[in-house]
């Protein structure tokens, strides 16, 4: 991205952010929004740790061009916390979307003063694209989780097979001339 | 996830904003992923609990006795008679918030409902209702509320959302436990047949069988038979364990996960290993397919149902007539082992304060339960150079440890496993002081929430600890989590590979046995699991 709304960007960057980290925060129920704020310690506070960094290197990765694969890998840090809460896909996701309003309470004077509108459609449409990249990282998520059910419930009954005696090896060459039947007898 | 989507206008609106109503006036949403399913009237009627039946959590109504509100009022009553601690936590609490933030599971799921606080302000809210005089004259402006179904329903959703590892109770200025709040908690809606079926079915299973497995000797008899096997293809040398021996000076007891679920089967292959090493020492000890369990859900149901299954332990020790007990990798079998027992079945005073019969040393922490962790006595084996170790065969392994809740918390078993991993491995790094020792966060799991249908709850519980681990892996290359708790090693797996596939998970003693050099001992080339050892890979290539 070049031109006069990266440089405003840049530096109302700061502010942004802030007002980015509430608008995510203030999805939690009010207590839990203000621990996100004041826990500053990563290791006692990784949700919101995850949030005040995803959300600084989306917004860099939003200024600096549209990698959206690096996007992806950083949107997973905060999707795959969201994914399991108490949210909707879309209430999970539509942070990512609220950034515009957010710029647009930050810099909103000065994109129409500075006749940037068209940049900002530009830079909007950005946002769009970062949007349908969670809708990926969202369902990566929730197949995972899906994935660790389904594979504990076979491995529990698996065992208990095979703990009585109920499973065999299935035949390394099957014969397919004699006999569909692929497995042994117990 | 939840059920409802949001309109067009919310979606359009600047963000996503839960609606902003007071706790009380917050009803319950049981959310898919986040519960257990129901015990089943069958494994309730197994231990002639009251109140056996069919109940789905996603009902309305949950078939609940006509009169449940006299049952929870009566059960209440008699506990608040009975156990002074309880009366006291419910009495002393002045809402400071300490405990609010230290929670795993409020952290993960941001559910303010999950501070340990307010989760205890969901019972002391009725308890002030109906046994208190601010509670009855002021009502909700002293924090009172009646007994409804929502409340009952709110009760079962978030007591079952904790996992009682008691991390809360580390920071009370006033040393509230709020895990021993949970307990009593569940224990009164175990008198309305509310239980959950990864508690009631093992506990069922156990009360039949002697483990949670349900697992009858011949099958346990068989897997010991397989892991000789198996130990006997790694390192050559044949393995004679001993069950149910008469006469044996020791006991071993640990959890059946330990022996039929893996990673813990490496942990049991550990444990064979080690004692026929020491049985040239003068180690004489036993397994038994009768107490072949350490585990104990009934700690997770009542205090009555904890006693009948851990008198097991007591009974075979008798009926075997060994001089005490040495205990395995398990978590909150040492709770029940190290605050209950004694004054539930014991003092077992036909036992003898344990003493190791290979350097003598006398346990005197253990006078009273008689019952020794395999942790304590391994490194106390390690300290007099009893063991023939090389650690080099862990090298391909960087390990951290995880110290689990209860032998953490619980009874103060922090130095002994790094004391040994340090000895039996080369590469070891502590994650942040904030998330071990004490301070150590759950699994995410425990209490009998290792389900596979809350798994949305468990890799939530499981985030503290998960990052906390991922530091480690990124600053360290971190590869493999050893821990001490057969729930730990059930749950972990699928923790890790959510957060940081890159971890595996092993037993204490797994590392011990890989590392232990056996007399007469063939070239080993693979690790317990069949994986090469480090440095064979290379060697075969130059041959």
């Amino acid at each position: 991205m070049k031109g006069k709304l990266k440089g405003i960007l840049e530096e109302k960057k700061p502010a942004i952010l802030n007002a980015w980290f509430t608008v995510v925060a203030e999805s939690y129920a009010e207590e839990t929004a203000k621990f996100l704020r004041r826990q500053k310690d990563p290791f006692a506070n990784p949700v919101g740790r995850a949030i005040s960094k995803t959300t600084e290197e989306l917004f860099d990765d939003l200024l600096t061009g549209p990698d959206y694969e690096t996007a992806g890998i950083h949107l997973d840090s905060i999707i795959r916390v969201r994914s399991l809460q108490n949210f909707t896909p879309s209430s999970a996701t539509q942070f990512i979307f609220s950034l515009k309003s957010v710029i647009r309470d930050a810099i909103g004077k000065d994109i129409h003063e500075s006749g940037l509108e068209k940049e900002m459609v530009e830079f909007e449409s950005r946002i769009d694209q970062l949007g349908l990249v969670a809708f990926d990282v969202y369902m990566k998520c929730r197949e995972k989780v899906y994935e660790l059910k389904s594979n504990e419930f076979r491995d529990r009954y698996y065992n208990a097979f095979r703990r009585a005696g109920l499973i065999s090896e299935v035949a390394a060459t099957p014969n397919l001339d004699k006999s569909n039947n692929m497995t042994k007898a117990p | 996830m939840a059920e409802e989507l949001p309109t067009p206008e919310e979606l359009i609106s600047k963000g996503y904003k839960p609606p902003k109503t007071a706790w009380m006036d917050t009803p319950v949403n049981i959310r898919k992923g986040m519960y257990c399913y129901a015990s089943t009237p069958k494994t309730v009627e197994t231990l002639g609990l009251p109140n056996p039946r069919n109940w789905n959590p996603l009902d309305d109504d949950w078939q609940l006795p006509d009169n449940w509100k006299e049952i929870v009022f009566e059960g209440l009553r008699e506990r608040l008679d009975k156990f002074r601690s309880f009366k006291l936590f419910m009495d002393i609490c002045v809402r400071c918030g300490a405990c609010a933030d230290k929670c795993h599971f409020f952290i993960g799921t941001g559910d303010p409902k999950n501070m340990p606080v307010l989760r205890a302000e969901l019972i002391r809210s009725v308890y002030r209702n109906d046994f208190t005089k601010a509670g009855k004259i002021l009502g909700r402006l002293a924090g009172a509320r009646p007994m409804t179904i929502g409340v009952l329903k709110e009760w079962w959703y978030y007591l079952f959302q904790c996992s009682e590892c008691r991390r809360c109770s580390v920071f009370c200025p006033y040393g509230i436990d709020t895990a021993e709040i949970t307990i009593v908690g569940r224990e009164i809606l175990n008198l309305l047949g509310l239980n959950i079926d990864w508690i009631s079915a093992p506990v069922a299973n156990c009360y039949r069988t002697g483990n949670h497995l349900g697992i009858q000797p011949h099958a346990y008899t068989d897997m010991i038979d397989f892991f000789c096997e198996d130990i006997e293809e790694v390192t050559g040398v044949k393995m004679e364990p001993s069950l149910n021996r008469k006469g044996a000076e020791i006991l071993f007891i640990t959890p059946s996960g330990d022996v039929f679920a893996d990673p813990g089967t490496y942990t049991a292959m550990g444990y064979i290993i080690l004692f026929h090493y020491l049985q040239e020492l003068g180690l004489d000890i036993t397994w038994s397919t009768y107490a072949s369990e350490g585990g104990n859900f009934g700690f997770f149901t009542s205090h009555d149902t904890m006693k009948r299954l851990n008198a097991k332990m007591f009974a075979e020790a008798k009926r075997l007539g060994v001089k005490w007990i040495l205990g395995g990798e398990c978590g909150h079998m040492w709770r029940v082992i190290q605050q209950y027992m004694n004054t539930m079945n014991g003092p077992a005073d036909f036992l003898e304060t344990p003493v190791s019969p290979i350097t003598g040393t006398c346990f005197e922490n253990a006078k009273s339960t008689k019952m020794v962790h395999i942790a304590e006595f391994t490194a106390d084996l390690i300290y007099h150079n009893k063991l023939n170790l090389d650690p080099s065969r862990n090298d391909n392994k960087i390990v951290t440890y995880h110290d689990s809740c209860n032998p953490a918390r619980g009874m103060g078993l922090l130095d002994e496993p790094r004391y040994v991993i340090n000895s039996v491995c080369n590469h070891f790094y502590e994650m942040p002081s904030n998330t071990i020792r004490e301070q150590t966060f759950c699994c995410g799991a425990g209490s009998g929430l290792n389900a596979s249908e809350d798994m949305e709850l468990r890799m939530m519980g499981g985030l503290p600890r998960a990052n906390a681990v991922k530091y480690v892996h990124e600053m360290h290359g971190v590869n493999m989590l050893a821990c001490v708790c057969a729930i730990d090693r059930a749950v972990f797996p699928a923790l890790m590979e959510y957060w940081v596939p890159e971890v595996d998970v092993t037993g204490l003693h797994e590392l011990v046995a890989n590392a232990l050099i056996l007399p007469g001992e063939k070239k080993r080339t693979t690790d317990l699991r069949g994986e090469p050892l480090p440095g064979v890979e290379e060697e075969d290539a130059e041959e």
